[in-house]
């Protein structure tokens, strides 16, 4: 009796010390939830989520404090892929309207180089200084439209990209039907 | 011959309607007013225009230079005078427009001069360089730049296989081409075996060009073997020869040169032949024009030549034809535009009519027959990423090894149900790509963006750093004032320490309120003011206002 208490209590002594050395040791710093919840968001850094960015959406969504369906670039394509790595079923995204990939141009005749939108631009793709015309990088640009409401000028316009030979898609087979009787 | 074929499973027996075209001789095209030669031929980056409007240009000379390293240049196909860069119909399946430069000829055909190189005195590397820059692409419909694959790189390279298989139906230019100038094609493939540094040479040739096999059997050499192959679509694939030919079957993902094989088409190694021996840059091609045409044949096309132009050569198309094919009817696509040039990887030019192409009846749903995949020729299972695909579950569909597909359209020619599966597989990976492009673009957005908060946030701790290092400076002088390194110092000191004493002297003198030190007779009349005005109002603080 007393030793099957000794045997047994010492076991869980030294696992229950194994386990807390574990903790210590191999503790993950992030929430690895987090990082892979910010891999299906586009990354645009929009804000249109209500969170200054992608990543504290993540984050949000992480911690339950944030709906899944709060991301039009991502379209219903992203929130179904968040459902699925959540699993939960998939809030109706119908109220998402679906935007084309456009990107911010600046009017190189209308701007006066003020650098406003240079300091909205979440991933730095306009380029220019102080009195100086600015440019902004089209393969760069997230098309977030963060830079349109700072403009004094009105000077940047959302362009849609248009296809070329390197991004055009096969379209989805279209089915004939048969007319029957 | 003793070889031991390795047959791959599947592969279909079409009509092969070769006769139609494979009776002439290769034609050369009457010179045309007018080229539109696409800065984008080949795999890989557009060549950079090196013309403007306006520019003569010799036949031969470069217009599009090699940018970056899976690009080959572009030339001139004759000379005469640019009058446009500017984007113009292509042979894509989109027929969306793309860069080309628009060359009006001149009609004298005036060339730069050509100069054979001299192959064997060059190094490999250079040799390799001069390809790259005279456009060499492969011309069996990948357009994939030459100079690339002639580099083993690290694996060796023990056989070159020369595809002459040219399985895909109604399209005879490699037979013509074989039958006619099979010294000069094995003279192109000797070059590549020897860059490859292989030691073999084997040429697969379908069994239904029998003296298109003789001619290349009467020009081989001693390390070349020609191998006539059974006729079977699709085993002029290069994955599918080179099993059949060696028995190696090439690993998913993996190259041929891993494997010790490299395969070229022969209609490449015939332009690396007239690139060296003559030192002409790739400005034509032979093209097969056939179908509902007038009179169907073979010819020698200067790449930039409109279609609609190929077409007229071929004594137009007959009564009744319902458009056009580039390329075979098993993998070919719908030309868009008539007005689209021939560019390198055009090699046939198929009109339809509704008696020979008719109309395919409805797709049925799919009945799990099976006959797909044992149609199958890379052995896959084409329902299972049908099915995925439809449904645009592309990971599940990827799980079926869809980007081993070949495209060939076996499936699609066996299904009772006249399902398109080419047509599903080529959607399905089209929009992988694209989320691969996307999946790209987000990793570097987001690398950008956290680089931004980094930034921002090292700005923010630089400009705090600097205020307070100026802070400290200040003190620092102002306590160095004290210590007397200065010769001045003391003097600097003592005249500060004097002001100081007097602006203490004079702050004295102003702080006295005006209502001290006034004489005994004012004070009492202010008490008896300030009595007063307590008896008249209750003590509060309204009477301030």
């Amino acid at each position: 009796m007393l030793s099957a208490l000794l045997v047994l209590g010492g076991l869980g002594l030294v696992l229950g010390a194994v386990l807390g050395w574990a903790e210590v040791k191999f503790r993950v710093a992030d929430d690895p939830l987090v990082e892979k919840i910010d891999a299906i968001l586009p990354q645009t850094q929009c804000g249109q989520c209500g969170f200054p960015g992608c990543k504290p959406y993540a984050e949000a969504i992480a911690k339950g404090e944030a709906p899944i369906n709060k991301c039009p670039p991502g379209g219903a394509d992203g929130v179904k892929r968040l459902a699925e790595l959540l699993g939960v079923d998939p809030p109706a995204a119908d109220d998402m309207e679906h935007k084309p990939r456009a990107v911010a141009v600046i009017d190189e005749n209308t701007c006066i180089g003020c650098t406003l939108c240079i300091q909205s631009c979440p991933v730095d793709a306009i380029v220019g200084a102080s009195k100086q015309l600015h440019v902004i990088l089209e393969k760069q640009c997230t098309g977030c439209e963060l830079c349109l409401p700072p403009c004094p000028v009105d000077c940047i316009h959302m362009v849609v990209v248009k296809e070329d030979l390197a991004t055009w898609k096969w379209r989805y087979p279209v089915h004939t039907l048969r007319r029957v009787a | 011959m003793s070889r031991t074929l390795h047959p791959f499973n599947g592969g279909i027996h079409p009509d092969d309607h070769k006769a139609e075209s494979s009776a002439g001789l290769i034609q050369a095209m009457p010179l045309l007013a007018r080229y539109v030669v696409p800065l984008s031929q080949h795999i890989g980056a557009p060549a950079r225009p090196l013309v403007t409007a306006g520019d003569t240009v010799l036949k031969g000379q470069m217009i599009g230079a090699p940018e970056g390293y899976v690009s080959v240049g572009v030339h001139a196909p004759t000379s005469g005078r640019v009058i446009a860069v500017e984007p113009r119909p292509t042979p894509h399946p989109s027929g969306l427009y793309d860069l080309a430069v628009v060359i009006e000829a001149d009609g004298e055909d005036r060339a730069v001069e050509f100069q054979p190189v001299p192959w064997r005195e060059l190094d490999a590397s250079s040799l390799r360089n001069r390809l790259r820059e005279m456009g060499l692409a492969g011309l069996g419909g990948a357009v994939f730049p030459s100079y690339i694959k002639l580099n083993p790189g690290r694996s060796a390279v023990h056989t070159l296989i020369l595809n002459a298989a040219e399985c895909e139906p109604w399209i005879t230019c490699d037979d013509r081409l074989m039958r006619e100038r099979a010294a000069q094609v094995l003279e192109g493939a000797e070059v590549m075996r020897t860059l490859l540094g292989a030691a073999a040479i084997l040429v697969g040739i379908e069994d239904n060009k029998p003296e298109a096999a003789q001619a290349l059997r009467a020009a081989a050499a001693a390390n070349t073997e020609v191998v006539a192959v059974p006729t079977l679509y699709p085993s002029g694939a290069a994955k599918q020869l080179t099993r059949l030919l060696t028995g190696i079957e090439v690993p998913s993902g993996g190259r041929s040169t891993d494997a010790g094989i490299q395969v070229f088409n022969a209609g490449t190694a015939y332009a690396l032949w007239r690139a060296l021996a003559l030192g002409e840059p790739m400005i034509s091609r032979i093209v097969t024009c056939t179908g509902h045409v007038a009179r169907p044949g073979n010819w020698e096309v200067r790449l930039g030549a409109p279609v609609a132009d190929l077409l007229a050569a071929a004594g137009g198309t007959l009564e009744g034809c319902s458009g056009e094919i580039v390329g075979g009817p098993m993998m070919g696509f719908e030309l868009m535009d008539r007005a689209a040039p021939v560019t390198k990887a055009v090699n046939c030019i198929l009109a339809k009519s509704p008696a020979l192409f008719p109309a395919k009846p409805a797709a049925l749903p799919c009945i799990r027959c099976g006959a797909c995949a044992r149609a199958c020729p890379a052995d896959l299972q084409p329902f299972e990423m049908y099915w995925f695909s439809r449904v645009r579950d592309f990971g599940k569909a990827q799980g079926y090894s869809l980007f081993d597909c070949i495209e060939c359209g076996c499936c699609s020619h066996v299904c009772p149900s006249h399902i398109p599966l080419v047509d599903y597989f080529r959607f399905a990976k089209s929009e992988i790509w694209e989320r691969e492009r996307d999946k790209t673009a987000s990793d570097e957005a987001r690398r950008r963006h956290e680089f931004k908060t980094f930034r921002l946030e090292r700005e923010k701790k630089e400009k705090a750093e600097k205020f307070a290092k100026a802070a400290e400076a200040s003190k620092a002088k102002a306590e160095g004032a004290g210590a007397g390194d200065d010769p001045d110092a003391a003097k600097k000191k003592a005249i500060l320490e004097a002001a100081l004493a007097r602006a203490a002297k004079a702050r004295e003198g102003v702080t006295p309120k005006n209502t001290e030190n006034l004489p005994p007779a004012v004070q009492r009349e202010i008490a008896e003011i300030d009595a007063r005005r307590e008896q008249a109002e209750p003590p509060s603080d309204v009477n301030h206002g």
